[in-house]
């Protein structure tokens, strides 16, 4: 099995967001980056099914130069091989834009199955698996809890795939199809390995395809403008309670009673 | 005309349908443009009479026996054959599971612009920008779609309420589509929903309910949780991470894809307000936030929040309950 992993690097939970001059991006000179969560589920559940069915799981990200360090991530907790989609209009890029990025350099490779996160901790447009689908030709399935592979046998046989798709409310539903396709993983589908001292040193000598996005990648390519970017504005308005731990306790604990009436 | 695609289950409506019908007349009031509902199905009478009371221009109907049940093969290609005889200026759809399982194929079919998880509509000089969270909540966006029309956008579950559909004074005239639907070119094969469990624990007839997030940092932690709740007289209950790391049992998880409740008081441990667990918890009264995070999202919505170790902040709010 060949199995193709998209990851991105996004900031951090931590991060404090700061925005750009013209407010339409953050200021990524202050952020500090991770590898997406549901993406990090996403290569979790590839390298098991390559320790099941045995192959190759390559890890592909769009993304400017500072990708590299999610990269080598993946590498270290045991993908084989990586392809870089390396520009800086990726940084900001909008999920068509990252999809067509991400499909062009994959095209050749003919992966059995492409696995990514269900969405992204920054734009968090919830696209890029499902775009990347109908631009490789694939079908797919969205927010995975299980995947169960029926590899091909050869013989021009096509493998198979089941996977449990999560519906709303805690309902779920089986969905067979052939391969090759693609899914979009939910968080929490197995619980995630680190790497090791001897994945890290290991990592070093895998490598790393960088490659030219084949469009485009300036604003002018993308479907959406972000105009304005800016903190919330708060819908409510918070009564923040400061003072020591005991006092903000006793404090609410009057308001609860007194005012909103919730506890007895 | 704004085109506005309706989900059902089972020959049922969703909530978020509604919902999306009071965005798409909020669309109408800038762009000044009408408004059809279409839904598809493999039998879809009822609920197209149903939509029939909004106060839309036309309800449209897409019936064919591969499109029950969903998938996105098959959605995708009759939508597609159905965009093109309507010609809509924008097609709006909630924000559910399913509509994030086929919408971006479909845009990406027709090559159209997609705005995902939009939260209101405003007038941006002659167009409509479209108002969505971005970095998990701590940043929201004005977005302009871009390139020639439709445009598509998912409204975000809750972003307008039920109540806001506006009712037309007579129903509004359903019009059957015909599409071409090729049945065996569809390539997902799925099979009836089930319930993982039985759900033993009712959330949503709580009248108190102690969240906990990742702000609870261990399992070990969840006891200091437990035992406000108990001095509460609360439930307990969790954001996703913390149900799948199997701190707490999945039937105690609230948000999208658990459960959805709205008790007198929220108190949120820990939870920074990822909009997946805002959209279970929203309805609540009263809400408490406890984080040591001042920019955390919860404290939007909140009515009280202590900013703070929630280690040290509990158990004096245990003492302070017991007080009494």
């Amino acid at each position: 099995m060949k199995i193709a992993v998209c990851i991105k690097q996004v900031p951090t939970r931590e991060w404090q967001p700061r925005l750009n001059d013209d407010k339409t991006w953050i200021r990524e000179a202050d952020a500090s980056f991770e590898m997406n969560e549901p993406d990090a589920y996403a290569l979790e559940e590839a390298l098991r099914l390559k320790e099941k069915h045995g192959g190759e799981v390559v890890v592909c990200s769009a993304g400017p130069s500072r990708v590299a360090q999610v990269i080598r991530e993946a590498l270290a907790r045991g993908a084989d091989r990586a392809i870089h989609v390396e520009d800086d209009g990726l940084a900001s890029a909008d999920a068509f834009v990252t999809s067509a990025a991400l499909a062009g350099a994959m095209k050749d490779e003919t992966f059995d199955l492409v696995l990514t996160g269900l969405q992204s901790d920054d734009q968090g447009f919830a696209q890029v698996g499902v775009i990347m689908a109908e631009k490789l030709g694939l079908p797919h399935a969205t927010i995975i809890m299980e995947v169960n592979v029926d590899p091909s046998t050869g013989s021009g046989q096509a493998g198979t795939l089941r996977v449990k798709r999560e519906l709303e409310g805690g309902w779920f539903q089986w969905v067979a199809m052939p391969l090759p396709a693609v899914l979009t993983i939910q968080s929490g589908i197995n619980q995630l390995r680190y790497a090791t001292l001897k994945g890290i040193m290991a990592a070093k000598k895998k490598e790393i395809r960088r490659v030219q996005p084949s469009l485009s990648t300036g604003a002018s390519a993308g479907k959406l403008r972000i105009v304005s970017l800016y903190v919330p504005e708060k819908g409510k308005k918070t009564q923040i309670i400061g003072g020591s731990p005991a006092e903000a306790a006793k404090e609410l604990v009057r308001k609860l009673r007194e005012e909103a009436r919730v506890i007895p | 005309m704004i085109l506005v695609i309706a989900e059902q289950r089972d020959g049922r409506l969703n909530r978020a349908t509604w919902e999306t019908i009071a965005g798409a007349q909020q669309l109408a009031d800038v762009t000044k443009a009408p408004i059809t509902i279409l839904v598809a199905g493999g039998s879809v009478g009822a609920v197209a009479n149903d939509l029939a009371a909004a106060q839309v221009t036309e309800v449209a109907t897409v019936e064919n026996a591969a499109l029950e049940p969903y998938t996105p093969d098959g959605f995708t290609a009759a939508l597609q054959d159905a965009i093109a005889q309507l010609t809509p200026s924008h097609v709006l759809l909630p924000h559910t599971y399913q509509t994030r399982d086929f919408a971006p194929k479909l845009a990406a079919r027709l090559d159209r612009a997609l705005v995902t998880d939009v939260t209101a509509v405003k007038r941006a000089g002659g167009d409509a920008a479209f108002v969505r969270p971005m970095f998990q909540g701590k940043l929201t966006a004005d977005v302009v779609p871009q390139g020639p029309a439709p445009h598509f956008v998912t409204f975000q579950i809750g972003a307008y309420r039920v109540e806001q559909a506006v009712k037309g004074v007579s129903p509004a005239p359903v019009r059957a589509l015909g599409v071409t639907l090729d049945g065996s070119a569809i390539r997902e094969k799925p099979e009836p929903p089930f319930q993982q469990a039985k759900q033993a624990v009712d959330l949503s007839q709580a009248e108190r309910i102690v969240s906990v997030g990742r702000g609870i940092k261990e399992q070990a932690n969840i006891a200091v949780a437990e035992k406000l709740a108990q001095a509460l007289g609360a439930e307990i209950a969790a954001s996703r991470p913390i149900c799948d790391a199997g701190w707490l049992p999945m039937e105690r998880q609230v948000g999208s894809s658990g459960q959805t409740v709205a008790p007198k008081l929220y108190l949120a441990l820990g939870i920074s307000g990822a909009i997946q667990h805002l959209v279970g918890m929203k309805g609540s009264s009263t809400v408490v936030a406890i984080n040591k995070d001042p920019d955390a999202p919860i404290f939007e919505i909140a009515d009280y929040g202590i900013v703070g170790d929630l280690f040290e902040i509990v158990p004096a709010i245990i003492e302070a309950v017991g007080k009494h």
